[in-house]
């Protein structure tokens, strides 16, 4: 009897303590830190990335990006404005207590609060209540067809943790104590957060006890933030790393002749694009004075043909844009191939479109750009401006950080632009709303910077919104698609594409919102 | 000599009080944190709420105020990047600029005072040349280019250190020290070569020059004279003396040592104040910024404070001066 508890003892000790087969670290960088581990606090790129694998959501995207379920299996409507979500069993936070309809509703509610961030992703939730431990119901305040996109970014976390951590609340930044939830995290992910030093490094473990089927290999994830651009290639080359997020894109072809880096390129969803002051009767920054040129269609048209797309491709990206005539990414859903050309490229044309318009010697204008926001953005206004000098238009090029810029042009204090949108829901009518709908309240037009206005337009971003019928919808997307295009509301470029910088023996799935899933990762 | 310290502690708030006003009103050029923290698609009511609740729209010289008044009871707020307390985060940082620039000093010095003595004996030696050529380089070369092409020939195409990073770190108390690990050690050789070379260069110059000026001086020719070994009257007699203003210097090179480790920072991710601070910058997070540069001028103040009082000690010509001009 003794004998036989003592081989059960040595049997469960060696269960317990083998170690992983084969313990595979991933350590990566990018230029700046993550910001904080509070799923509620920053909306941020690289941010909501990493605690995607801390903090599940309801539903997720897959790699082709459509929603899948997560936390909910199922969900059903049984109202237009009532969603009724069933949800997985059986799954625990990193804590060990378990996850419930509880932890659903007052996620759901700390992502409202007054101090969260993400309050974009709650428009249109009206109230979330808990049916059973295992159902819960979100009701809407009209019917919402992006709902499901929004719950992708609304992160889960244990009520009891935050309760018990004093943080029901996401930070509120007037309090002088620092957040227990920005630097300890309790999900329900694959990976667990094991320590933090703010811009010195962040170690992830793979979670024993998830629930769900690991897709890579990697048991820890070491993040550093490299913010110098030559020490973060140096630091993959010498093998320091084995990730880099943002290779500097000079570099991207020294790297690939290497043969010890491999380049994973992917078209990101984010589409660079000029934007024009239609708007004002007489533009801030221009020598006509008395009237806008930006307001005569034929202008617009003039800067479209004036510009030579294939060439800022080539020659400023090296090959990192896929060239475009529309104002969304494939990946968006109401993308349209049809409505995606450009006008092409002719320098006569638009010489006789400006005289037409009554300008036949140009005009002045200054061009707000960012510097550090978008691939080679500086460069790409370079290219533009004299692309423009070509055809009369004189352009002064006036680039800033992005910390200046945004504040600048959001005030609408510009009369030309460089703009770059993603879209995170991955549905057209962020990126309509945002950017061609009329200037008004609850994010209309938020973005529409040079303050394009079209009835008809907005009357297709309404239905848009509350349209439910996928195939009525989608007709009518690609209706104000063809109307941008038609106005000319915007110039598009390109869509960006993102290389990403590994070792050859790591494997990874590229993102279009420019995301790193760590339980995609193969390391040999 | 009260009131002289007085004077001259007078003299260190009012210099400090000016770095803040100029400090704060260029804030305002950096940008607008706001941004950062509500990402793109924020509502214009989001960024009023926010811009209102972190006082960002009050005029510079109100947010300064406010800053000083707080600063004063000991609280210098909330980083708006990290979301914790200021004071924290220096305290965390402190230590891995402090031992970098003290190692970067340390090396200067036992570099540069050898071969500074070494071109000042043997002018026409072709290591002389040698020297001399490096160091020309050392004071022309931009930090960062030094700091990449360290990184390029000891990490990437040798192998032999890492191209960033503190490696691993004890903990004593609240102070962080690389000190004390192999890894550590390795860690901290570029970065403390590359803040230190520019350093290392000036105080070779300085010795080589010093020392030839005192091998001319009547004393080093009576010594001579009176058949002491070359030894004794090098490193006895003429090196003790030029060491006297290569000290001052250095103290003096050590405040811009801590401020100048900024550049030598970024380019090897030290996890250091002024690393936090361009971090800080590219956020426009004017809390950290604030403190950084109070910071700063505070150590700038104090070390010339410290020197300028050993100088008074020391020359008792200053004390007459003093004296004198206040009798008229």
């Amino acid at each position: 009897m003794k004998r036989f508890a003592l081989a059960a003892a040595l049997l469960a000790a060696t269960l317990i303590a083998v170690p992983p087969a084969d313990a595979k670290t991933f350590r990566w960088a990018s230029q700046g830190d993550i910001l904080t581990m509070d799923p509620h606090s920053q909306n941020e790129a690289l941010n909501n990335g990493v605690l995607a694998d801390v903090y599940e959501t309801l539903v997720t995207r897959d790699k082709q990006l459509k929603v899948v379920p997560l936390l909910a299996v199922s969900w059903t409507q049984p109202k237009p404005t009532v969603w009724r979500f069933v949800l997985r069993k059986d799954v625990k936070f990193h804590d060990g207590t378990p996850f419930t309809a509880d932890d659903v509703v007052f996620s759901m509610q700390r992502a409202q609060a007054p101090s969260s961030n993400f309050q974009i992703y709650t428009q249109g939730i009206d109230k979330v209540r808990k049916v059973d431990d295992y159902t819960v119901e979100i009701e809407t305040k009209g019917p919402n067809p992006v709902l499901l996109d929004q719950l992708t970014e609304l992160r889960i976390m244990s009520k009891a943790w935050a309760e018990k951590n004093k943080v029901t609340a996401p930070q509120n930044f007037i309090q002088k104590e620092e957040t227990y939830s920005a630097r300890n995290a309790n999900g329900t992910g694959p990976y667990m957060l094991k320590s933090r030093e703010t811009d010195v490094r962040t170690v992830f473990v793979a979670n024993p006890n998830w629930w769900g089927k690991r897709e890579g290999n990697v048991t820890e994830v070491i993040y550093t933030p490299v913010k110098s651009d030559a020490t973060r290639v140096a630091a993959l080359l010498s093998g320091e790393l084995d990730f880099v997020l943002d290779p500097p894109p000079q570099d991207i072809a020294r790297l690939k002749s290497g043969g010890k880096i491999k380049i994973l390129e992917g078209n990101e969803n984010r589409t660079i694009f000029l934007g024009m002051d239609q708007h004002r009767d007489e533009l801030l920054y221009s020598d006509v004075k008395g009237k806008n040129p930006f307001k005569d269609l034929r202008v617009r048209q003039a800067v479209y043909y004036a510009i030579d797309e294939a060439a800022i491709q080539k020659n400023v990206m090296r090959g990192l844009a896929l060239p475009t005539g529309s104002i969304v990414a494939p990946q968006v859903r109401g993308y349209s191939k049809e409505l995606d050309k450009r006008l092409p490229h002719d320098s006569a044309k638009a010489k006789q479109l400006l005289a037409e318009a009554g300008y036949p010697n140009g005009f002045e204008v200054t061009l707000d750009c960012p510097n550090n926001r978008y691939i080679n953005d500086e460069r790409i206004c370079q290219a533009v401006a004299g692309m423009l000098a070509q055809v009369g238009i004189r352009v002064k090029l006036n680039a800033m950080p992005r910390a200046t810029y945004f504040p600048k042009i959001q005030k609408f204090d510009t009369s030309m632009y460089l703009l770059g949108w993603g879209v995170p829901t991955f549905d057209a009518l962020y990126s309509l709303q945002s950017l061609a709908r009329t200037v008004g309240p609850g994010g209309d037009g938020n973005f529409n910077l040079g303050r394009y206005s079209n009835p008809q337009m907005d009357a297709r971003v309404e239905r848009i919104k509350t349209e439910t019928d996928r195939a009525v919808r989608d007709r009518i997307i690609g209706e104000a698609l063809a109307i941008h295009n038609q106005d000319v509301a915007h110039v598009p470029l390109h869509h960006q594409v993102i290389p990403w910088a590994m070792k050859a023996n790591v494997d990874a799935v590229h993102r279009a919102d420019n995301r790193v899933t760590m339980n995609w990762v193969t390391v040999k | 000599m009260l009131a002289f310290v007085l004077r001259r502690i007078l003299q260190a708030a009012i210099v400090m009080l000016a770095v803040g006003l100029i400090a704060f009103s260029l804030f305002r050029f950096v940008g607008d944190p706001v941004v950062f923290m509500l990402g793109q698609d924020a509502t214009p009511e989001d960024r009023a709420r926010m811009t209102e609740m972190l006082g960002l729209d009050q005029p510079f010289y109100v947010q300064y105020w406010d800053y000083l008044a707080r600063a004063v009871r000991g609280e210098f707020g909330m980083s708006l990047r990290q979301l914790r307390p200021v004071s924290t985060l220096m305290v965390e940082r402190l230590p891995a600029t402090l031992e970098l620039s003290f190692v970067a000093a340390l090396f200067a010095l036992a570099v540069g005072i050898p071969m500074g003595v070494y071109t000042a004996l043997r002018r026409n030696s072709w290591l002389s040349t040698v020297f001399l050529t490096v160091s020309l380089i050392g004071v022309s070369l931009p930090t960062f280019l030094i700091g990449i092409l360290l990184i390029l020939v000891f990490a990437v195409q040798l192998g032999w250190l890492p191209s960033f990073g503190r490696g691993e770190t004890v903990a004593i108390g609240w102070w962080t020290t690389g000190l004390l690990t192999t890894s550590g050690l390795k860690a901290l050789i570029l970065p403390a070569i590359t803040l230190g070379l520019f350093q290392m260069t000036l105080i070779m110059r300085l010795v080589r020059s010093e020392m030839l000026e005192v091998l001319r001086t009547d004393y080093i020719k009576f010594a001579r004279a009176r058949g002491l070994s070359d030894r004794a009257v090098h490193f006895g007699h003429a090196l003790k003396n030029t060491l006297v203003p290569v000290i001052t210097i250095t103290g003096l090179q050590l405040g811009a040592i801590i401020a100048f480790a900024i550049i030598t920072e970024t380019v090897f991710q030290w996890p250091g104040m002024g690393l936090l601070f361009i971090q800080s910058v590219t956020f426009a997070d004017v809390p950290v910024m604030g403190a950084y540069l109070m910071l700063i001028a505070l150590f700038f103040v104090i070390i010339n404070l410290v020197v300028d009082l050993l100088y008074y000690a020391v020359d008792p010509r200053l004390r007459i001066d003093r004296a004198a001009a206040a009798g008229h």
